[in-house]
């Protein structure tokens, strides 16, 4: 029985830090995400604070605003919109990036049955970012 | 109104829904769609579209403050987590069929009990003494420091009823743009038996995970729009971290009120608009 506790109380202190790494990497894309979308966001009052505008009628964004390689593609440019939008899926990645990391941390702690939980999050989150349900 | 009055409204605003959101325990992410589609005026899909990246936004940050204490069971999270994100994920894709009126009531429905979700309150259930062979085979049952120095044992109960609830707690998250926070610690803490403090952080834990599978559907759908999006968000996560800095010093029992009585107007709001086709129509 004692061994069985102490067990335990090894794979607590595993979860525990994989967890202190999973709040740094958390907080970090946060930051960042919170970075770029407020530089662009500056860049984008600054262009077109002036002008009139309001979200009332739904249009749709455009193909470019769309999809992470239209994102990508919009930044050389240095696009405001372009620059925001990647803000966003820096922090849309984040929890994915989590997700991400869980698979490597379970992989090493040779807990099978949770690197297969944990690929079939990954894979309804990669469904959804790569745009393949409509 | 131009871009830039227009962009610091509702980047105040979103301070405020994250303050109070973090302050009162209920989360920012209800307040946003009716503050933007009531007050702004703004399409309910855009609203969905804003409010979910916010949602990311606020769960990240706050979960990077909770995992350190130690409370977070990652198994039931990650376990619970295909749940929440299937459900999101369809929800999503059929989101775009289902009228935005019904949308709008749908979400009143969502609020209002909330707040009666809210209004009965931590009650304290009793502790299961034994373990459930489902969860002892996926390895949910756990500990954590109920005091310091005391470590508490605790065993997961009735897991198919916890997951079929995280599903729905998904879809209304797909469906909405909200987080579920007040579903999801339900379905943990009345319905599988895990400690309230477990269940709060490893909910909170899911949420941007959850928001994470409808948002990429969102963005390919066009709901993001980044002019929008960018107040919102920014506004919400600097009233979260401001709030979570300054509730040691709050007294949160009438804060809270206040904001119970809050998100009832808004509900009873959002069911009447949808109703008379005033949002959507």
């Amino acid at each position: 029985m004692k061994g069985g506790e102490e067990r335990e109380q090894e794979r607590l202190l595993q979860d525990q830090a994989m967890e202190n790494a999973v709040g740094i990497l958390l907080r970090t894309g946060v930051l960042v995400a919170g970075a770029i979308t407020f530089l662009g966001g500056m860049l984008y009052l600054a262009r077109h604070g002036g002008e009139h505008f309001s979200y009332e009628i739904f249009r749709g964004e455009p193909a470019d605003l769309r999809s992470p390689r239209g994102i990508l593609a919009g930044l050389p440019s240095l696009q405001a919109r372009s620059l925001i939008q990647f803000g966003l899926l820096v922090l849309i990645a984040t929890p994915v990036l989590r997700v991400l990391l869980s698979v490597a941390a379970f992989a090493r702690e040779r807990d099978l049955l949770y690197v297969g939980i944990t690929i079939i999050v990954l894979t309804i989150l990669a469904l959804s970012l790569f745009g393949v349900v409509p | 109104m131009t871009v830039l009055v227009l962009s610091g409204l509702i980047l105040l605003g979103g301070v405020c829904a994250g303050l109070i959101g973090s302050l009162s325990g209920l989360g920012g992410g209800v307040v946003i769609v009716p503050l933007l589609t009531l007050v702004f005026g703004v399409d309910i899909r855009y609203a969905i579209g804003a409010s979910l990246v916010s949602v990311i936004a606020t769960s990240s940050g706050a979960a990077a403050a909770y995992v350190r204490e130690g409370f977070t069971n990652v198994r039931a999270g990650m376990f619970l987590e295909v749940a929440t994100t299937a459900g999101a994920l369809s929800a999503a894709a059929i989101a775009g069929l289902v009228p935005a009126t019904a949308i709008a009531v749908i979400f009143g429905l969502v609020l209002v009990s909330t707040v009666f979700v809210s209004l009965r309150g931590a009650e304290v259930v009793p502790e299961e003494e034994h373990a459930d062979r489902l969860a002892t085979r996926l390895r949910l049952n756990g500990s954590y420091p109920e005091r310091p120095g005391r470590i508490t044992r605790y065993f997961v109960q009735h897991v198919p009823g916890g997951f079929s609830l995280m599903f729905l707690a998904g879809v209304l998250s797909g469906l909405l743009g909200i987080g579920s926070g007040a579903l999801k610690v339900v379905a943990m803490d009345m319905v599988m038996r895990m400690p309230l403090k477990v269940s709060t952080t490893t909910s909170n834990f899911m949420i941007g995970v959850t928001a994470a599978a409808s948002a990429g559907v969102y963005l390919h759908r066009g709901y993001i729009d980044p002019g929008l999006a960018m107040p919102v968000m920014l506004g919400v996560l600097v009233g979260s971290l401001v709030g979570a800095r300054i509730l040691p010093r709050v007294h949160t029992r009438y804060l809270r009120i206040i904001f119970e009585v809050v998100v009832f107007v808004l509900g009873v709001e959002m069911i009447f608009n949808g109703l008379t086709g005033r949002i959507g129509g």
